[in-house]
Formats: structure tokens, sequence, C-alpha cells
């Protein structure tokens, strides 16, 4: 098939960016889109022009390294990540519009690559369980509901893409901070620092400059691994109810 | 250099979910208030005795502890307060949401969000103009629509025999109940109240059903009004 | 030893050893190791100076654990973030001899199935330290917060994983390397927000720096800036994973590569073994020229799907429901009658290509060759319902259906084997230690614990072992004769190594010839897959050597790598990983070349027992190889290093 590809470009971190017009031919259902990609590029370099630049890395969905912008989409049509998505949800003649995650705290480096470190700084300010290697007691020593582990491992199966971001009206990050604050809080490991925590990730995320989630619900719609609304509930009550403990 | 960019540094005012959280209770407040509000309303169905009693009851209410309009004005000092809150922390979360991204998207399919996110944020404004018109109108009997009239139930039907003022209401009234239809459900989200998924239906419920009875409650009176159901 | 030629490819050296492991008895090996090791007073840890490339399960976790005990470490990564190094992907799970489940296992058993499982080429010293650690890792990770699957009474559930007949996996449903890895990489944030890590995301190691013949720091480009740093150290730890991507095709991530390793290489750190590499039989067949990866679907599929291709190979077309029963070759059913689709790995994946080979392969052709076998859950679903099935596989079903746009509830499933595993890597001793002092190797870039197969489960196991218990305690024997002296930047030694990045950078880009990166990629990829796969023989390696000598010289007259230095530029990333794949790829023929032996993943067409299965030999090949670089113009030269079983019986495999 045959299409019209619509591009961002920007040189660098420093330069105002572009939109640019590429037709492609010969896409075939089976391609993923960033094989799509991969071939534009392979073109463009046989004609001299640089490549596009755009990330990724394991392409089995899982890594959470690839993220575009898919025709006012992220991640594309389809809830998965850009790496699995397939050409076979396009038609011929389709006009494809591909720009970065757009939001303060990733800003763009190049074309359609973000920096997302903003993310590790907030699991950095706290969203982890204080346990130094080989202090710890047996795996069996704390038996965990089924139920707080499945959800736990509901939560904890974020894989930190930031299409959630990307997808949001006001460009916030709970849905991202909400699955990290409900994974460790629903664990009876999670316990003591649970009100620590909350802390110290939202004082880090306000330093990141994300925008105030208004309950949208944008960024579930288009979370690759379906992480639900709830967790950023769950943030908002845990920190209040951290609150409630400090005073 | 160790990471690529610093974030943006610390932020000045309370944290975006504490303004979520002032906004939650104010608007629990307002929802309070438009709940009493919109039954005092339906009184006038029970005949203009019965609702001037209760805008009557309104002032002596609490008393002899409280002074004759005492609970009027506590009431009214807090819905002020609560608005001024309100209002606050809703423009600094929309001024915040602007700073966090300043390049918007070529294409953006997130339509619906978009709408509801601007519906909450300019009909919050309109909901503002319209009190302001409406205590000149009701309270302060500054906006005479059809004759000056002292009693309140007085003032009512003859001013929704008027079909422009009528109007005025159902916008405000529809205003509001969108404004419901979200915030309702925000405000759950937001004080920590959705944590399952069957949850989130029963909440979606909730916000649906305050959003109909509101809209209902406050439509009733003055339809009534108009097509002459109620002398 | 010798100075001649052998084979016309290589010369011998002395012979290794490793020194490391106190001569006790393999149980209190390890403890007499860890008390043996010198200690490093806490008061001087935070002079000493670690750097750590990688931060997959086991260069995170070593990371993690160096920042608590106090050291100064600097954490490289090419990725954006730490999370997203390739352990990421692992689904099956994490083996550990905790026996929870009271079926009698034990570190001994675990020892015993792992060497087993690696064909007999691996030390059993460190297999056994491995099989011992197991429980600690469990232990660890359920208190960082890992999310294993847990039984109703809320406690872990195992499963048996990989033909062992213990259920001794943890598992997280699919995701499993992925939570492990969240685990160690809040471990690692934890220690960057106390400012004992400091990480360099974006930053990808392309010379290691030696001076005094000791590893004392790296020099690492800045992927975003496009700037030439140089960071020094007291010890290097490479944990920067498997070098599968020489195959161009594997289940690797895109930028899995074996530069770091092999600049190490370069710089005087023996490669052993680098011919072991593990094809994994389902796999996601190719559907196109333009595929970038392949994508493995979880072994636990061969429990109960069937494996068959068409008898006759005008069926092949056919829709694959109107095929009769009669007219199917459900081959390892045939073959080998007792396990039949549960055979190990390397078998699994051979007979496929074999099928394929014989012009019996299924789905569309690439080339002109159709490579793909069918995997049926037919029988399953009238046995069990549609709906059991789906319970089970539901996942792997969705996935498959979403790659490739098949109902595999109707349709069956195509699979084919994939490069998935490198068993080689750099040569360690006990410590982890590598040929050049201070330079230590973890997780999957070193060679040690998985002989010429790796069971599944155990990837995972020796990844966190090395980096949260192994090389914590062994590291500080090293350190504890620190702070080495302080190096200026402008030491000779570090400004040589700086310069020959540079030099680097400027010739590829000053090519400008006519191939892309890619095309260079996907031509040695198809020939180690050809010569170097899943069957090797002497003429077809003798060819591929050829080839991949004219093709690296082709590289560097006529490649075309666009753009500057000083920015994000993918282009030159990925030529300088291929060309050190390109050198990488010939000493890898020439290891398996020199093999004459059937062993685990490495099956020689000349060392077979009549009906056709692998044949060791131990008596000629019972060593590691270890290979030395031989310089630009020079011979690689091979170390042995003699393997001794005390504890284990050596056997010849057989699953007929
Ligand atoms: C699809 C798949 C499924 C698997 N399933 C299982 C399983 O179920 N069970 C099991 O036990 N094993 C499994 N394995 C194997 C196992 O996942 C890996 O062997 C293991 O995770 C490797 O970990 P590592 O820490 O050594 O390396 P990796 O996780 O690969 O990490 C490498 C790190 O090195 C960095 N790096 C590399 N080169 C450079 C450089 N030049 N400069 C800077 N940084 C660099 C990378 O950024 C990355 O951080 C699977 C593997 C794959 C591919
Ligand atoms: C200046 C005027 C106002 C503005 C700008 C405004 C704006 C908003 C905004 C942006 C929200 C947040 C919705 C969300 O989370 O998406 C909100 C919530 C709410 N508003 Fe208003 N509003 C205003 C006045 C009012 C008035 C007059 C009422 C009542 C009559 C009201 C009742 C509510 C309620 C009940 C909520 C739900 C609380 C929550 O979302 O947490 N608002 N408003
Ligand atoms: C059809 C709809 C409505 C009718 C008939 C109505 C009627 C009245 C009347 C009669 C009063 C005067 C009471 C008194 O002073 O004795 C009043 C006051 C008031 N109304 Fe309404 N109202 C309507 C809708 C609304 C709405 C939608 C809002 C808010 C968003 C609102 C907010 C108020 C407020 C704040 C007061 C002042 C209370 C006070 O402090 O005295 N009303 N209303
Ligand atoms: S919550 Fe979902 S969308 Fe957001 S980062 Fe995690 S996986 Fe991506
Ligand atoms: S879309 Fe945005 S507003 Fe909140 S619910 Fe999701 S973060
Ligand atoms: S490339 Fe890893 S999730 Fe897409």
């Amino acid at each position: 098939m045959k299409l019209t590809l619509k591009i961002w470009r920007q040189d660098g971190p420093a330069d105002a960016g572009r939109m640019v017009t590429y037709p492609i031919e010969g896409v075939s259902e089976e391609m993923s889109f960033l094989e799509m990609l991969d071939v534009l590029n392979e073109d463009l370099i046989a004609k001299g022009e640089e490549p596009v630049a755009f990330d990724s890395d394991c392409r089995e969905g899982i890594c959470g390294m690839c993220g575009l912008m898919i025709n006012g989409q992220a991640h594309g049509p389809e809830r998965t990540t850009t790496c699995q998505l397939h050409m076979r949800s396009f038609k011929d003649g389709d006009e494809v519009v591909i720009e970065p995650w757009r939001a303060e705290p990733f800003p763009v480096i190049r074309d359609l690559v973000v920096d997302r470190s903003s993310f590790d700084r907030i699991i950095a300010s706290g969203g982890f369980i204080s346990a130094d290697t080989g202090s710890a007691p047996d795996a069996h020593a704390t038996p965990v509901p089924k139920d707080n582990a499945d959800r736990a491992f509901m939560a904890a199966e974020c894989i930190g893409c930031g299409a959630c971001v990307a997808a949001c009206p006001n460009a916030a990050g709970m849905l991202f901070m909400g699955a990290k604050v409900t994974h460790l809080g629903e664990l009876p490991q999670g316990q003591p620092e649970r009100d620590a925590r909350v802390f110290s990730m939202v004082g880090q995320y306000e330093e990141e400059g994300f925008g105030g989630c208004t309950n949208l619900g944008e960024c579930s719609r288009a979370c690759p691994k379906g992480i639900p609304l709830n967790v950023i509930s769950q943030l908002n009550g845990d920190l209040q109810r951290a609150y409630r403990h400090r005073s | 250099m160790a990471t690529q960019t610093v974030s943006a540094g610390p932020r000045s005012g309370p944290n975006s979910i504490l303004l979520k959280t002032v906004m939650a209770v104010t608007g629990l407040i307002f929802i309070g208030f438009i709940l009493a509000h919109m039954y005092g309303n339906l009184m006038i169905f029970a005949g203009k005795d019965a609702f001037d009693e209760y805008a009557h009851h309104l002032r002596t209410f609490g008393s002899p502890m409280l002074p004759e309009g005492g609970f009027l004005w506590v009431m009214r000092i807090t819905l002020l307060v609560s608005l001024v809150l309100h209002a606050w922390s809703a423009f600094t979360l929309w001024a915040r949401a602007g700073a966090a991204r300043k390049t918007r998207y070529q294409v953006n399919k997130a339509a619906k969000s978009i709408f509801v996110s601007r519906a909450m944020r300019w009909g919050g404004v309109a909901l503002l103009l319209f009190v302001v018109f409406h205590l000149l109108h009701f309270t302060t009997n500054t906006i005479q629509v059809n004759g000056d009239f002292s009693r309140p139930s007085d003032r009512l039907v003859s001013s929704f025999e008027v079909w422009w003022a009528v109007l005025i209401y159902v916008i405000a009234v529809l205003a509001l109940g969108m404004h419901l239809l979200h915030g309702v459900w925000s405000a759950a989200m937001t004080l920590g109240l959705n944590t399952s998924l069957d949850r989130a239906e029963v909440i979606r419920v909730v916000s649906v059903a305050v959003a109909a009875v509101v809209v209902i409650g406050f439509l009733a009176p003055p339809f009534s009004i108009l097509f002459g159901l109620i002398p | 030893m010798t100075e001649t030629l052998i084979e016309g490819l290589y010369t011998e050296g002395e012979p290794v050893a490793d020194a490391k492991a106190p001569k006790t008895d393999i149980v209190t090996m390890w403890q007499q190791r860890k008390f043996d090791a010198k200690l490093v007073n806490p008061a001087n840890r935070r002079k000493l100076d670690v750097i750590i490339v990688g931060t997959g399960l086991a260069g995170a976790s070593a990371g993690a654990t160096l920042g608590e005990a106090g050291y100064n470490v600097k954490s490289f990564c090419y990725q954006d973030s730490p999370r997203r190094a390739h352990s990421i992907a692992a689904q099956g799970g994490i083996n550990a001899a905790k026996n929870y489940k009271g079926d009698g296992d034990s570190a001994y058993r675990l020892f015993y199935d792992t060497v087993k499982g690696g064909d007999y080429r691996s030390r059993e010293t460190n297999v056994y330290r491995l099989a011992e650690v197991s429980v600690d890792i469990i232990d660890q990770c359920v208190a960082q917060g890992v999310p294993f699957a847990r039984e109703y009474g809320g406690l872990l559930d195992n499963r048996s994983f990989g033909g062992v007949q213990v259920s001794r996996t943890f598992y997280a449903r699919g995701q499993t390397g992925q939570q492990l890895l969240i685990g160690a990489y809040q471990a690692l944030e934890r220690q960057i927000g106390a400012g004992t890590v400091q990480m360099f995301p974006r930053h990808e190691m392309l010379e290691l720096i030696v001076v005094d013949g000791k590893a004392r720091g790296i020099v690492a480009r800045d992927m975003v800036s496009g700037e030439i740093e140089t960071h020094l150290a007291d010890a290097v730890v490479l944990a920067s994973g498997g070098y599968g991507n020489v195959f161009f095709l594997s289940t690797n991530a895109m930028g899995c590569n074996v530069t770091a390793s092999w600049r190490a290489h370069r710089k005087g750190a023996y490669f052993a073994n680098p011919c072991y590499t593990q094809i994994h039989p389902t796999c996601i067949p190719v559907s196109g020229d333009h595929q970038s990866k392949l994508t493995l679907m979880s072994e636990s599929l061969r429990n109960d799907g069937r494996i068959w291709v068409p008898k006759n190979r005008d069926d092949c077309e056919k829709d694959p429901r109107e095929i009769p029963e009669e007219d199917r070759d459900y081959y390892l059913e045939r073959i080998y009658p007792s396990f039949g689709n549960l055979v190990p790995r390397d078998i699994a994946s051979r007979q496929a290509k074999n099928m394929c080979d014989e012009g019996r392969g299924v789905g569309p052709k690439v080339g002109d060759f159709r490579r793909g076998v069918y995997l049926d859950f037919a029988d399953a679903i009238s046995r069990l319902g549609e709906d059991a099935v789906r319970a089970k596989y539901g996942n792997l079903f969705d996935m498959y259906e979403r790659i490739t746009g098949e109902n595999p509830y109707q349709v069956p499933m195509r699979i084919y084997p994939a490069v998935h595993y490198t068993m080689g890597g750099l040569w360690v001793d006990y410590d982890l230690e590598s040929s050049i002092p201070g330079l230590f190797v973890a997780g999957e870039a070193n060679f040690s614990d998985h002989g010429a197969n790796r069971l599944g489960a155990s990837a995972l196991m020796q990844g966190l072992a090395d980096g949260y218990f192994v090389l914590p305690n062994t590291i500080r024997d090293y350190l504890a004769n620190g702070p080495y002296e302080p190096l200026a930047e402008d030491h000779p030694d570090v400004v040589a190594a700086r310069a020959s990045v540079e030099e680097r950078i400027e010739k590829l880009l000053s090519i400008n010839g006519e191939r892309s990166v890619d095309s260079f990629h996907k031509e040695l990829g198809h020939i180690m897959w050809e010569y170097c796969g899943m069957e090797r023989s002497e003429e077809g390696l003798r060819k591929a050597i050829d080839l991949i000598r004219s093709l690296r010289e082709e590289f560097w007259r006529n490649v075309r790598v666009l753009g500057a230095a000083d920015t994000l530029n993918q282009s030159l990333e990925k030529a300088g990983r291929v060309a050190d794949f390109l050198e990488l790829g010939e000493l890898m023929c020439i290891d398996a070349l020199h093999r004459r032996e059937s062993c685990g993943g490495h099956f020689r067409a000349e060392s077979q027992t009549e009906d056709g299965e692998a044949l060791r030999h131990d008596d000629e090949f019972a060593y590691v190889a270890a290979w030395e670089w031989g310089g630009d113009s020079g011979n690689p030269v091979l170390h042995k290093e003699n393997l001794e079983y005390e504890f284990i019986e050596l056997k010849q495999r057989s699953y007929k």
C-alpha cells in the first residue's frame, strides 16, 4: 500500500522543528509501524537524506522505549505500543501524521525522540521499597493475600512509556505515578514507607512540571498496558491519608 | 552530565493533588447547597405559602442560638469562601496545564476529553457569571424581570412568566448539570473513592443521577410556571 | 602451546585456569571465598569508584548493591532509562532451589540439572554457587516488592519449566523479566536518589581504558550531544548483555550489541566459547524482508500444542485445516516418541529447520523458502475446550494474532526457531574477573554458568546472582587494594583510548559509501544464520569466514553513515555496533570450526550419531575455549581451560 507520512522533524533540542511530508510505497500489512519507518529511513539514506530518529528497543511491547503520536493518538489507533502496531491497521492512501510526545517534562531531543528522565527522577525520589541486598527475610515470611497481589501486579505492569502523559490534555503524569504508588502500596512490604513515598514522589512530580489531573481518563485509554484509572484515585487517597497521618 | 535534563525546579503553591482536593471538597459543599436549594425551590409546588415559609425559615434557622439570618450568613460565608478557593484552584491548575504543554499536537483525537476539560473550565466561569446575575435577580432584587415584588414566591412566578428569563435559567442549569456530570465523578476520584472497576461503575451512575436530579429538579419550577401550571 | 597456525586460522596459547575458587568442598566453597575476600573499610568505600556498564538484571542489581555498600558507582546504559534493559523482555520465569513445593529440590539438584542442561561444558564451581545463592534472590526480590504469582493462601506459586521434574520456577505471569528488572531498577534509582550511584543513560561505552595492565575506565559517547567522555575508576564491571544480534534477526532488542565486550576483548579480555548460541524453537516466523526482529512465544505452548508439517510438499500451500490427519507429519512425536513435542530447545529447533530444508515448511515464502512449522491447538481445544485454552494461553494467542493477523484458535499457529541467547561471552574466573585485572563481567555478557546450552529460567537467576550476591562480594577483594593511583585525564593511555574512539567515528562518517549500515548487518546476519546457526559444518564455516572477511572489508570502504558526530545520530550508533559484530562473527565461526563436536546449542554436522543426534567428544573438547585477540592483522589465540568434573558424571544426552 501507499501512504503519505507527515512527520515532525527537529534537528536538535534548540531547533524549532517542522512537519515534513514523505510519500511511501510498498508498505505491507505484516510490517510493524516501526518497520515501516525503517523502510522510509532506508529510502532516505539512499537519497542522502538523514533518517528520521525515533526510539525503540525491544520491539515487542515491553521495554517502553517506543512511543509516537500517530494521527493524534498515543501509540496509534490500537491499544498497544507503537512497536506492536501493525500496518494492517491502516489502509491504502491513508495520511499518517507522526509527532513526538508533547509535554514540557518530556523535551524533544531530536525528531521523534523525547527525554523521559523525569519519570526516572520520580522513581528515584521514592518509587521503591528500601530493602538493602542481603537483609531480606525468607520470601514466605510474609504471605500476601491474592487480591492484593493481583492488584499490585496489575499496577506493576506499567512500562514507563509515557503515553499517559502524551495523551492527557493536561500533560499530567498521574497514571504513571499512581501505578507505582498502587503497586507498592498494595504489598505488606510497602507499608512502612507508604506515606513518605507518596509525599516525596508527588513533590518530585511537581518539580518536573507535569500538569494536574482533572480525571479525564485519556491516559488510561491510551495506556498500552491498560492501567486503570483507579490507580490515580488510589494515589490521591494515599496522599490525603499521608496528610492525615502527619497532622 | 549525569542525566539529560534537570527538573524544572520547585513549583510555587500547593501541589496539584492538594488543589484538586480543595476543589473536590468545595465542590461537595456546592453540591450540598445545590441539592438543598433545589428542594427549597420545589416547595413552590406545595403552594406559594410553603415556599415563602421556607424562604423565611432559612433566615430563622438556628435561632435563638444564632441571630436572625445567622445561619444564612454562615452559609453565605462558607459558600463565598468555597467559591473563591474553588475558582482559585481551578485557575491555578488551568495555568499549570497550559505550562505543561506549550507545543500543541497538529492532530489530536482526545476530542471528547478536551471538550470536557474546556467545558469544566469555561462552564465554571459561566456558572460564576450566572450566580452574580442570579443574586442580583433574586437575592438583592436589583434586576427586576417582570415587576417588583417583595414576596419571594411572587418574584419567582412573575419572573418565569417571561420566556427569556426562563431561557437564561435553562442554560445555567444545563451548564450546572454538565459541570456536575464530570464534577461528581471527578470529586470521587480525587477523594480516593475509586478503588476498583466496580466502584468506578457506581461512581459513574451516581454522577449521572446527581446531574439528572439537579437538572430536572431545578427546571421543573420555571417550566411549570411558564406553562401556567402554577398560578 | 604453539606458534604455528592451526587450521590456518588461529594459534594456541597457554592454558588458563580459574585460580580463585578455594580448594575446598563445593558446598563450603562460596562461604570460604566470601571469608577470604578482603574487606573494605566503610569509610574507604566512598573513595573507590566503580563503573558499571549495563543496567539489566546483572548491572542494575550490582549497581544498587555496591551503591548501598557505599562505593561511588557510575552506571551506564544506551537506552533512555535504566529500566529498559533487555532483561525486561524475559517472559517465562526464574529458577531457585527453594523447594517450596517439597518435591525434592535442592541446591545440589539445581546444580546438577544446570550442568547437565549445559551439556557438561560449564564449570562446576560457578554453577554450584549459582544454585546456592538462587534462594536468596527470591527473598531479596520479594522484599523489594516484586509481584510474583501467588496462590490463594498468599504464598508464592511455582511451575515446572524447561523439562525439569521439579517445580522451581518463580514467575510473574508472562512478565517475569520485567518485574525483576523493575525491582532492581527501583533499588538502583533509590541509590541514584541517595547520591551513591550516578546514572548515565543514553551513553554508549565505546572503549575500555587499560593502564598498567589494569582496567581503569571507559570512553563513552553521550548519545544526545555526541560528546566523547572519559570516565575513570578503580574497577570496571561489564554487564552489557548478550550478542545474539550478530544474527541481525533475533529475539534480542534492537540495540543489543557486543561493543562493550568486544572493545574489552580487543584490549586483552579473553572471549570464551563465542560460538555457543541458543536457538529458541517457538518464535513467530519471519513474515517478510523488512522484518527487524523476532518475537518469542513462551515455551509453555509446547505443553499443549502439537507440532507438524505436511507429509507432501505440495500441501504446503494449502489451508492447514484442509490437510487430513493422515497427510500430516507430527515429526517430533514420530522421531522422539517418549519426549514428543517436549524435547529440549536445541532438538526442537534443529528438527524444525530440517523439515523446512526438506521443503516442507509452511507459511508465506520469504525469499523462495518457507520458514515455519505448525503448532496446532486443535486437539487441545477439543479436549479441554476453547475457554480452558484461553485461560492458559490467552495473552500469547492475542500477541500472536496482533503480530500475524491470524486467529490461532481457528488456524494452527506457525512457529520457527530464532536466535535467543548467547552462552558465550567474556571469560571470567570464580570472582567474575576477566583476564584483565579490575575488569569484571556479569550476566549474559560473561560465559560462566550455562556451558553449551542454557536451561529455561536460568539466565534471570544468573544475572541476579551475579549482581546482588556474587560480584559485590568478590570485587571487594580487588577494591581492598585500592584506591589505585589516581589517573589524570591526560595520561597517555587515556588520551590514546579517547583518540581511537574519535578517529573511528570520524572514519565511519567520512566513508560516505553506497550501502546503509542495516544492509551490512542483514547480510552478516544471513551469513551467520546460514553457516553458524543451528547446524554447522567445516565447509560452511570456512565459507562464512571468507564471506565475513570480505563483507568487513566492504563495510569499511562502502558504508554510508549520514549526519554528524555531535548530535543524536542513530546511524552512527548502529555503524559502530555492526563494525564490532563483523569482527565477532568471524571469531564465532573460528570457534565453531575448531570445536569438532556437537554439544548443546552447537551442532556440528560431522559429529552425529547414526540416527542424526548430537555427539559430544569429552575426551577432546571438555574445555572452555577462551580466545585472545590477536591484533587487527594477527590471528586469535586459543587458551583452553580444562573442565574437571568432580561431582557430576558426564553422560551423553538422549531424548529418544
Ligand atoms: C525474549 C527473551 C525472553 C527471555 N526469557 C527468559 C526467561 O524466561 N528466563 C530466563 O532466565 N531468561 C530469559 N531470557 C534471557 C535473559 O533475559 C537474559 O539473558 C538476561 O536478562 C540478560 O541480562 P543482563 O543483565 O546480562 O543483560 P541485559 O538485560 O541485556 O542488559 C544489558 C545492559 O547493557 C547496556 N549496554 C549494552 N551495551 C552497552 C554499551 N556499549 N554501552 C553502554 N551500555 C550498554 C544496555 O543498555 C543494558 O542496560 C530471555 C531473553 C529474551 C531475549
Ligand atoms: C469560577 C467558577 C468555576 C470554575 C472555573 C470551575 C471549574 C471547575 C473545575 C475545573 C473543576 C474540576 C473538574 C475536574 O476535575 O475536571 C470543577 C469541579 C467542580 N465544580 Fe466547579 N467551577 C466553578 C464554579 C463552580 C460552581 C459555581 C459550582 C457549584 C454550583 C461548582 C461545582 C463544582 C463541583 C461540584 C465540582 C467537582 C469537584 C471536583 O472536581 O473535584 N463549580 N469546577
Ligand atoms: C431555576 C432555578 C433557580 C431558582 C428558581 C432559584 C431561586 C432562588 C431564589 C428564589 C433565591 C432567593 C432566596 C432568598 O434570598 O430568599 C435564590 C438564591 C440563591 N440561589 Fe438560586 N435559584 C435557581 C438556581 C440556582 C442555581 C443553578 C444556583 C447556583 C449555581 C443558585 C444559587 C443561588 C444562590 C447562591 C442564592 C443565594 C442564597 C443566599 O445567600 O441567600 N440558584 N435562588
Ligand atoms: S501508565 Fe501506561 S501509558 Fe503511562 S507510562 Fe505506564 S504503561 Fe505507559
Ligand atoms: S488523562 Fe489526564 S486528566 Fe488525569 S485522568 Fe488521565 S491524567
Ligand atoms: S520498543 Fe519496547 S515497547 Fe516498543
